[in-house]
């Protein structure tokens, strides 16, 4: 691989090909997958290695991996709380671990452990309940107290000062961070090298029913004939569902995020305070990667605010008091389609042909694999697999919910 | 920042204030057996639309009264605010 860069160097790229080809928009697909993220990726990449179901286009209105899955803070864990969230997150963390040899694309997943720290008695109970659930469902967490946690994070206070001291945390050693651009082109290139269309530029402007039933998408580069429709377009998903006359339970928040100036190596671990609303990890280039909760009201806008940069400083420097004099460089917003229990939606909807794989709220990215896979066996077997089956559109009509309290930065 | 006008304090930052979602009427018939679709719709599902959406908010750091906002959701433009009547 060195060699072959330093050839490339030389010879200033021209061998280099393309990661994934450009296409005309034929006259029909079997599927439209609306959304060019981890979820339309993955499942367009799995139909195609797992089921041989090609004649698929995925279609993107900006670029491939500019919406949600550019903007997240790639944390990849599965310590959850429901015995149903457990299941899925646990099957995406074993696929994360498996796709740089899956797709022979370098995805940079570093296993560095994640810690959710605990401020008070009752968030130690929660931990505790947390660490239990998992144990039973085979996942790797346990309970650690301050002196462990120094251990782990010896920059972090974790004495009696702060005006939350750290009473212990729920330590995860499967958790850590990826590299999400990386497992984004990986996708695309794995599908697209087995015959998906992926088309980028295309905006999605409305869909075509007859009876009900699906019978078309309208581009902004042309109409599309096709049977099945998914929408995978988290933030705007319920847009797309107005299309075809569907109502989500989904309200579109954004969530801020923010990289600092890099610095020498200090944090090995994922850290994430519930109660001071933050989680911070170092990536491989030395920033650090923070985020906090989700906006306080509903909103397209992907702002950037003060006081959202002043409350997670603030926040930050409560546990990391060193950091005083670190600057942030970047600092940004993505849009997140939250969901009344803080679960995903997938699968059948009431208007035939139209798929969902929305309601991804915080917790998207971590999916991304698992969610992929099992929609892709949803639509070659026409049938909802058992790990999805929680999730289902129809659990909002029958009071059914999966009320997720593990999920990330939504602050209960 | 997003400057909210409250109906009775005027003008405030939004930190003050607490969103409290789309506004939508309340089923008509609640106890009936046949309001369960109702219901379902009136707790979970939202327009969630981009463009001007009347919501709830809440002035908790201000006079504590609930009222009505017409707000943009991308360019955050505030139309109107006024308190809540009963429908005629």
């Amino acid at each position: 691989m060195s060699l072959t860069l330093i050839k490339q160097a030389i010879r200033g790229h021209k061998a280099l090909t393309p990661m994934w080809q450009t296409h005309p928009l034929k006259e029909s697909y079997e599927l439209v997958i609306i959304g060019g993220g981890v979820h339309g990726l993955a499942c367009a990449y799995y139909l195609a290695q797992e089921h041989g179901i090609t004649d698929v286009a995925v279609l993107e209105r900006g670029y491939i991996g500019s919406g949600g899955s550019g903007r997240n803070t790639a944390i990849i864990r599965s310590n959850y709380l429901t015995p149903e969230g457990i299941l899925f997150y646990d099957e995406s963390v074993k696929l994360y671990e498996d796709l740089a040899a899956e797709l022979d694309f370098n995805v940079m997943f570093s296993q560095r452990g994640h810690l959710t720290l605990a401020h008070t008695d009752a968030s130690l109970r929660t931990m505790r309940w947390r660490a239990e659930v998992n144990q039973i469902q085979g996942v790797n967490s346990r309970l650690i107290y301050p002196d462990d946690i120094k251990k782990l994070a010896p920059h972090m206070d974790v004495s009696d000062h702060p005006r939350y001291p750290v009473l212990g945390a729920l330590y995860h050693p499967p958790g850590g961070i990826i590299r999400h651009d990386a497992v984004v082109w990986g996708y695309a290139r794995g599908a697209d090298n087995r015959g998906v269309h992926i088309h980028q530029q295309t905006e999605v402007t409305g869909l075509e029913l007859t009876n009900n039933r699906v019978t078309a998408v309208q581009t902004s580069r042309g109409r599309i004939k096709t049977g099945t429709v998914l929408n995978a377009t988290a933030g705007w998903s319920s847009l797309i569902a107005d299309m075809a006359g569907l109502k989500l339970p989904i309200e579109t928040r954004p969530l801020q995020a923010a990289v600092t100036e890099p610095l020498k190596p200090f944090l090995d671990v994922v850290v994430v305070s519930g109660t001071l609303h933050f989680y911070l990890s170092q990536s491989d280039r030395g920033e650090l990667v923070m985020g906090a909760s989700v906006d306080p009201y509903a909103s397209y806008a992907q702002d950037a605010s003060l006081s959202f940069a002043e409350g997670l400083a603030g926040h930050v420097l409560e546990l990391f008091p060193s950091l005083a004099r670190v600057r942030l460089m970047r600092h940004w917003a993505g849009l997140c389609d939250m969901t009344p229990d803080y679960s995903p939606i997938m699968g059948f909807t009431p208007v035939d042909g139209f798929l969902v794989d929305v309601g991804w709220g915080t917790y998207g990215f971590k999916a991304g694999p698992v969610s992929g896979y099992r929609m892709a066996e949803l639509i070659a077997t026409n049938a909802t697999p058992d790990l999805i089956y929680p999730f289902r559109y129809d659990r909002f009509l029958s009071g059914d919910l999966v009320g997720e309290k593990g999920a990330a930065s939504v602050g209960h | 920042m997003l400057l909210l006008p409250c109906p009775n304090c005027g003008p405030r930052n939004a930190a003050e204030f607490r969103y409290g979602g789309e506004y939508k009427p309340r089923p008509q018939n609640p106890e009936s057996p046949a309001a369960d679709t109702e219901w379902a719709d009136y707790l979970y599902f939202r327009e969630n639309k981009l463009g001007v959406k009347k919501e709830w908010w809440y002035h908790r750091a201000g006079c504590g009264c609930w009222f009505l906002a017409e707000r943009h959701t991308k360019t955050q433009t505030v139309e109107q605010t006024y308190l809540w009547e009963p429908e005629q």
